[in-house]
């Protein structure tokens, strides 16, 4: 009996702690209202401006789709999530949500049904936005052509699935509030910060998380994941070969390629698209904050970098048989470099008259990380230009080259333009890219 | 196996390539004739005989029977993959009453074939087409003669089929026993004995192309696939900037490489030759990497080109200029309109082969023109024009005057540093891409007044390089200009109306009481430019076709409406009438869906050629500015449609390259040189560019003249894009291409 | 000495194992069909099938694809007996110049033989590596809808013969 009392009392106990729980997580629905019929056209042109700078395309509309209509799937740990319809739809879109309940989904996380958000969706950064920043992008998006479209469900790992829990996780993780300036910096800088934390969220993929998701503050910018790709830190840490400065940052992030780096690859070609459709002073500010956070390179840095890049332009083609062509690795790895001369030197190597785009790999960050995951989805998928994504710069080797074939090569690679360790098991990382991306194709099919 | 096992022997190559023309009188006038000094896109010609017959008027110059009954026929003009051969064929079975595979067709070859200038604006039907006709036509009249002669029975009692003239009473003689040498050595006359329209038999079927089987089974179907024995494989260097000199190389390193046969350096021209191909581009790239240079164009401020062009002094024609008295009131419109530097972008580099024997020079080559050709390497060699032969092969489709010609000028310097050896020659991607001759960049400033919904004034300004630098002179091929002893380019020259250069196409065919038309010629060349599919007439038709929307809408009236309203001629308004009903313009423009527009866009090529008219639907996406072409739909009036699927192919490649250029193609450069060096930097249409569909209707007319088809889908196509742009965005662009972020900047958020 | 099977046959050849297998295939083994269009992967001229997948036969080390089977054009058919995929582009015309199609025809049969049901819209997708500079996409799509239909039959006829006796 008392063992039933005792069980009884905990369930009673759990019960109220869980009731209590679901009282505390319950937010409330907002009304259903009818967006304004207009807006200021300056203040949607502002918002589309914010909106290139804040990314939203990259998971709301998926590749070739119209216009934030969701359904993009986002990889996370907990299972797949999908960007949702943010076009003007009355039913499947945001078409009946108040500027209130935007505000309210973009400060707290929760949407206009009182439904809790996965933090996927960035609003631990647009919690910072100031109101007039929201009004604007409130004002471009109810501006969008509405498209009728229902992201598929999300297809999360128990208990993730289930939402009154994220409540929780804001408890222990989420601090709402604005953004407040640092008053020892410049104006310009602070805009620069406050548009990389508020709106751009380069920490969300630039900063390290912790075994639930969350992104760990202190580490901030030192360096995360995105899908199946590393995102360098973009702190002192900064693994780039010639160290970065404000104006190569800005060439980057504008035109998603510069000198003595190369061209944004992975989700960094989103951003750097959708960056040149912001206002070029706010791209300014943004790469010269990123850039006092890389802070100023040793001269030690400088130096290696001005080898590397005299180095660079010295170089010979690769492919020509003469000894004085071919780094020392060549002999120890003669696989991964008679790939590498008739696969990659065409485009990375010098002595092409017509001023090819590849980069020489001694100033790749790619093959500088820790890991070879960059460099292998690289090799996999190629780089589309940047400007015109269907025009391909660089073609994908996934079918060409076995998988042992890219393993040789990049192994080549590593130890011919990095001064870094060689990579640790690149079979076992090149085999995880390969079932994440099996499970992302059985994920894209219907 | 063994490699060379598979070489083919010199022999069938050269038989293969079309030098198997053994034992047949000399036809003098017709080889005798010099090539054209100042070619425009075709020879001068002087009246009487219809096409080519004028200027080859022998018809055992274009028709050949020998005594087995083997018919050769032959033409000047070349295969470009326009499908020409198969066309030229069918015309002559249909006359000579054979089968079409009884008939061998020699193309382009200064030793065997008719001078016929250059292959282009879509003068092959016209020029050849027209010839041969004639010639088979009274080919089959002699024979049918002579037969009656033998059968001593009336020549209208005789019947033709099947090689064979026959008599009522079942006797039946082969052409090839009536052929003696002088027989069709003969003048041709003014009228031909054509077969009535209504017997034809091969003429107006689309039947299969001659060149496709062996271009789809992996043959030895081009110019890039030729093998000869001993074969050796050059390439050029070519200098960072046009304007560079070369002032050292490392020669002693790139020797030593394997298969190095020679490094040729001649003042600025540096080429490398070694034995295999692979071997020659590894020599090439250290060789480019150890060359230094001097110097550099001074190209203009990519930002600013309209501008420059504008201020470079121009030579101003009025090409047609007929003033009424307007009266008073009505409305006035201007418009200037723009088009960027644009390029061929063939996508096999050029590519040829050259061999220097004894006195002789052969050259393989694609070139549009073998005569212009052999001229300008004569004069290049210092060697007389007899000692060269330039045989035509197919290349990669070439669109106008692309490397063809440049190359074969390669081939050749490398051949005489090597004698004895086939020297071939294959550019890189990036030297395509970044020294053929462009097609010119061009401004066109319209103006019309309108009075009562009709135009009563109309003006035309066009500035514009010249269309044509083609060869003729040695000064015409590029690395010409790099020699120690440099030939210097031939001095621009406009090409004469009717067919115009950077003016043509630019007098409407529309009815314009009062009317003015200016060709504004730049002689001074930023970039090197040259003729490119439809030379003036993509942008002018471009020009007169939006700009006439323009007037529709300040008119108030529909596009299609607005166009008859001005349009007299009978088979123009028949192909605009017809490509606006199967359009459904009519039923579906009235319910556009938002975002998706129609446009119209119409010409007759060159106001001599064949008719187009297409109706396109667009869609653009407001939020990234893109253009998708919905469908586009197009009817066409080549005269007597010899090839009804042939012209269907053309007109539709035509519609998807020009809405290539329209959309996507701008060749970018900075103060120095082009930086368009690939696919890259010079994106083109794709298949997700691709309409869901595209629909070609062939208005035939049997009996009427051939009318060049090839080039007249590039400017009706832009215009009807840009229109269906506008109607689909509210707002007109006027400056090509339509790229998205253009697009995207001109209709905002 | 590097051992390469293409079309089925083994071919012993003594280049430099980074000499791209285009080089290869045109020089040494006379095999017409692939193209060099870029040299750089964006043109899809030089397509070959390594191991049933389409490759950029410019940009693969002749060494990487010794021990692999390589499929060119060639090994569709030959002028006499055209195979499917010829046979296909023949019938719906489906070249101007051809340059661009012998590269395109590998990839569709590489499409092909992977998912014999391609639709319309894996045609123009799986195509979308390729260009044509002659507008002849509308026809080349065409012609791979065809060679799609007739490999069914051919395959639905071959299950037929096997399943009787
Ligand atoms: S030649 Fe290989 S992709 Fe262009
Ligand atoms: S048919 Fe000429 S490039 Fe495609």
């Amino acid at each position: 009996m008392r063992l039933i009392k005792v069980i009884g009392g905990l369930v009673a106990v759990v019960l109220v702690a869980a009731v209590g729980f679901l009282v505390f997580a319950h937010r409330s629905e907002i009304a259903a209202a009818d967006p304004p019929a207009s807006f200021d056209r300056e203040l949607v042109a502002r918002g589309a401006r914010l909106a290139a700078i804040g990314n939203c395309r990259s998971c709301h509309t998926v590749a070739g789709g119209l216009a934030y209509a969701g359904g993009v799937p986002i990889p996370t740990a907990f299972g797949t999530i999908h960007g949702t319809n943010i076009t003007p739809d009355r039913d499947t879109g945001i078409g009946a949500w108040s500027q209130e309940a935007f505000v309210r989904s973009m400060r707290e996380g929760v949407d206009r049904a009182g439904n809790h958000l996965y933090p996927a969706f960035p609003y631990d950064h647009f919690t910072k936005l100031e109101d007039g920043d929201l009004a604007a992008l409130y004002a471009y998006l109810m501006t969008r052509p509405a498209v009728r479209a229902t992201a598929p469900t999300n297809d999360l790992a128990f208990p993730a699935g289930f939402r009154p829990l994220l409540a929780g996780w804001k408890l222990l993780f989420f601090q709402p509030g604005r953004f407040e300036d640092d008053p020892r910096s410049s104006p310009e800088l602070n805009r620069g910060a406050y548009l990389a934390d508020a709106l751009a969220h380069c920490g969300a993929c630039h900063t390290p998380r912790n075994g639930l998701g969350a992104q760990q503050g202190r580490h901030e910018f030192a360096g995360g994941v995105s899908a199946s790709w590393a995102a360098p830190a973009i702190d002192e840490s900064n693994p780039a070969p010639v160290p970065w400065t404000s104006e190569s940052l800005h060439a980057y992030l504008r035109h998603g390629r510069a000198e003595h780096h190369g061209v944004a690859a992975g989700p960094m070609q989103d951003v750097t698209r959708n960056l040149a459709e912001a206002e070029d002073d706010d791209v300014r500010v943004l790469a010269a904050y990123v850039a006092t956070r890389m802070g100023a390179p040793s001269q030690e840095r400088e130096e290696r970098a001005k080898g590397l890049i005299a180095t660079a332009a010295e170089r010979l083609p690769f492919n020509v048989p003469v000894p004085e062509t071919m780094g020392a690795a060549a002999a120890r790895l003669p696989a991964g470099a008679a790939l590498y001369a008739g696969a990659c030197a065409v485009c990375h190597d010098a002595g092409r008259t017509g001023g090819m785009d590849g980069i020489d790999l001694a100033l790749a960050t790619g093959v500088q990380l820790a890991s070879a995951r960059n460099f292998l989805n690289v090799v996999l998928d190629g780089i589309h230009s940047p400007r015109h994504p269907s025009a391909v710069l660089m073609p994908g080797f996934a079918g060409a080259l076995t998988d042992e074939q890219i393993v040789e090569l990049a192994a080549y690679v590593r130890a011919t333009y990095s001064n870094q360790p060689p990579w640790p098991d690149i079979a076992a990382t090149l085999r995880d890219i390969r079932l994440n991306r099996i499970a992302a194709n059985a994920e894209a099919r219907p | 196996m063994t490699a060379t096992s598979t070489f083919l022997s010199r022999r069938t190559v050269i038989a293969g390539t079309g030098a198997l023309v053994v034992g047949f009188s000399v036809a003098r006038r017709a080889f005798a004739q010099q090539e054209p000094q100042n070619v425009g896109e075709e020879p001068r010609r002087p009246v009487a005989l219809p096409g080519s017959l004028k200027d080859a008027p022998l018809i055992d110059s274009w028709i050949r029977i020998e005594a087995t009954g083997a018919i050769t026929v032959m033409t000047g003009k070349a295969e470009l993959g326009q499908g020409i051969k198969t066309a030229l064929i069918q015309i002559a079975a249909e006359q000579l009453d054979v089968a079409p595979h009884a008939i061998t067709l020699v193309t382009a070859d200064t030793a065997s074939t008719p001078n016929e200038g250059y292959t282009a604006g879509s003068h092959s039907m016209q020029d050849s087409g027209t010839a041969i006709l004639n010639a088979a036509a009274q080919a089959r009249a002699i024979l049918v003669n002579a037969a009656a002669a033998r059968f001593a029975l009336a020549a209208g009692e005789l019947k033709t089929g099947d090689g064979k003239v026959a008599a009522p009473d079942g006797r039946a003689i082969g052409y090839g026993e009536l052929v003696s040498t002088e027989l069709l050595h003969v003048e041709a006359t003014p009228a031909s004995p054509l077969k009535d329209t209504s017997r034809r038999l091969v003429m107006g079927r689309s039947i299969e192309r001659v060149d496709i089987p062996v271009k789809v089974t992996g043959g030895a179907a081009y110019v890039h696939d030729l093998r000869l024995p001993d074969m050796v494989h050059g390439r050029v260097v070519r200098p960072p900037s046009p304007g560079a000199r070369l002032k050292a190389i490392d020669e002693a390193r790139v020797r030593r490489l394997p298969g190095v046969l020679a490094v040729v350096r001649n003042g600025s021209f540096l080429a490398v030759v070694a034995a295999r191909e692979y071997q020659c581009v590894q020599a090439m790239r250290l060789l480019a990497a150890t060359a230094t240079w001097d110097g550099h164009s001074d190209l203009p401020e990519s930002g600013k080109l309209y501008e420059t062009l504008l201020a470079l002094p121009s030579r101003d024609n009025d090409i047609l200029h007929r003033s009424v008295a307007l009266p008073p009131g009505g409305r006035t419109l201007e418009a200037t309109y723009h088009r960027p530097y644009q390029m061929h972008g063939s996508i096999g580099p050029s590519c040829a082969v050259a061999l220097r024997e004894a006195d002789a020079l052969t050259v393989w080559t694609h070139s549009q023109g073998v005569y212009p050709l052999r001229g300008a390497l004569s004069e290049l060699t210092g060697l007389g024009a007899e000692q060269i032969r330039c045989i035509h092969m197919e290349g990669s489709g070439c669109y106008g005057h692309n490397g063809a010609d440049d190359v074969a000028a390669d081939a050749v310097l490398l051949a005489i540093a090597l004698p004895g050896r086939p020297v071939r020659v294959q550019w890189m991607r990036e030297d395509e891409h970044r020294f053929e001759p462009y097609g010119p960049a061009m401004i066109a400033r319209l103006g019309a007044a309108l009075q009562d919904g009709r135009i009563a004034d109309w003006h035309h300004d066009v500035w514009s390089n010249t269309h044509s630098t083609r060869p003729g002179k040695a000064g015409d091929l590029l690395s010409a200009l790099y020699l120690q002893a440099p030939f210097p380019p031939s001095p621009p020259r406009p090409l004469p109306q009717p067919d115009g250069g950077g003016d043509r196409n630019a007098i409407p065919l529309y009815v314009l009481p009062s009317v003015r038309v200016t060709n504004r010629f730049i002689p001074q060349m930023p970039l090197r430019v040259s003729a490119l599919r439809g030379l003036g007439a993509y942008m002018n038709v471009f020009a007169i076709e939006s700009f006439m929307d323009e007037l529709a809408a300040a008119a108030g009236a529909d596009p299609v409406a607005f166009r008859l309203a001005h349009l007299e001629d009978a088979r123009g308004r028949d192909v605009v009438t017809e490509a606006a009903r199967r359009f459904g313009w009519q039923a579906t423009h009235a319910q556009r869906r938002p975002g998706f527009g129609h446009g119209f866009g119409f010409a007759r090529y060159k106001n001599l050629g064949a008719y187009a008219a297409i109706a396109v639907e667009a869609e653009v996406a407001r939020e990234s500015g893109r253009v998708r072409i919905v469908r586009a739909v197009a009817a066409v009036d080549s005269g007597e449609a010899v090839n009804p699927d042939g012209i269907r192919n053309q007109i539709e490649g035509g519609m998807l390259q020009s809405a290539s250029w329209t959309l996507f193609e701008e060749v970018r450069f900075d103060r120095t040189h082009v930086t368009s060096a690939s696919w890259a930097s010079y994106p083109i249409l794709r298949f997700s560019d691709l309409p869901e569909r595209i629909e070609v209707h062939v208005i035939d007319r049997p009996g009427e003249p051939f009318l060049g088809t090839g080039e007249a889908a590039q400017g009706p196509m832009a215009a009807a894009i840009a229109n269906a742009v506008a109607d689909a965005s509210g707002v007109r662009i006027r400056d090509l291409p339509l790229h998205k972020e253009r697009v995207k900047a001109a209709i905002g958020v | 000495m590097i051992t390469l099977t293409v079309n089925g046959n083994d071919h012993t050849v003594d280049v430099d194992p980074a000499t791209p297998l285009l080089y290869v295939l045109r020089e040494d083994l006379a095999l017409h069909g692939a193209k060099f269009g870029c040299g750089l992967g964006q043109c899809g001229s030089c397509t070959v099938m390594v191991d049933g997948r389409a490759v950029f036969s410019c940009l693969l080390p002749a060494a990487a694809a010794a021990g692999r089977q390589v499929k060119t054009v060639e090994g569709l058919g030959t002028i006499d007996e055209p195979g499917p995929m010829q046979q296909a582009f023949m019938a719906e015309q489906a070249a101007q110049c051809g340059y661009c199609i012998p590269g395109m025809m590998m990839r569709a049969q590489a499409l092909l033989e992977a998912k014999p049901a391609a639709t319309e819209a894996d045609i123009r997708a799986a195509l979308e590596p390729h260009l044509c500079r002659c507008g002849t996409q509308a026809r080349i799509v065409r012609a791979v809808m065809r060679a799609a239909q007739a490999m069914r039959l051919v395959d639905a006829v071959g299950r037929r013969a096997e399943a009787s006796p």
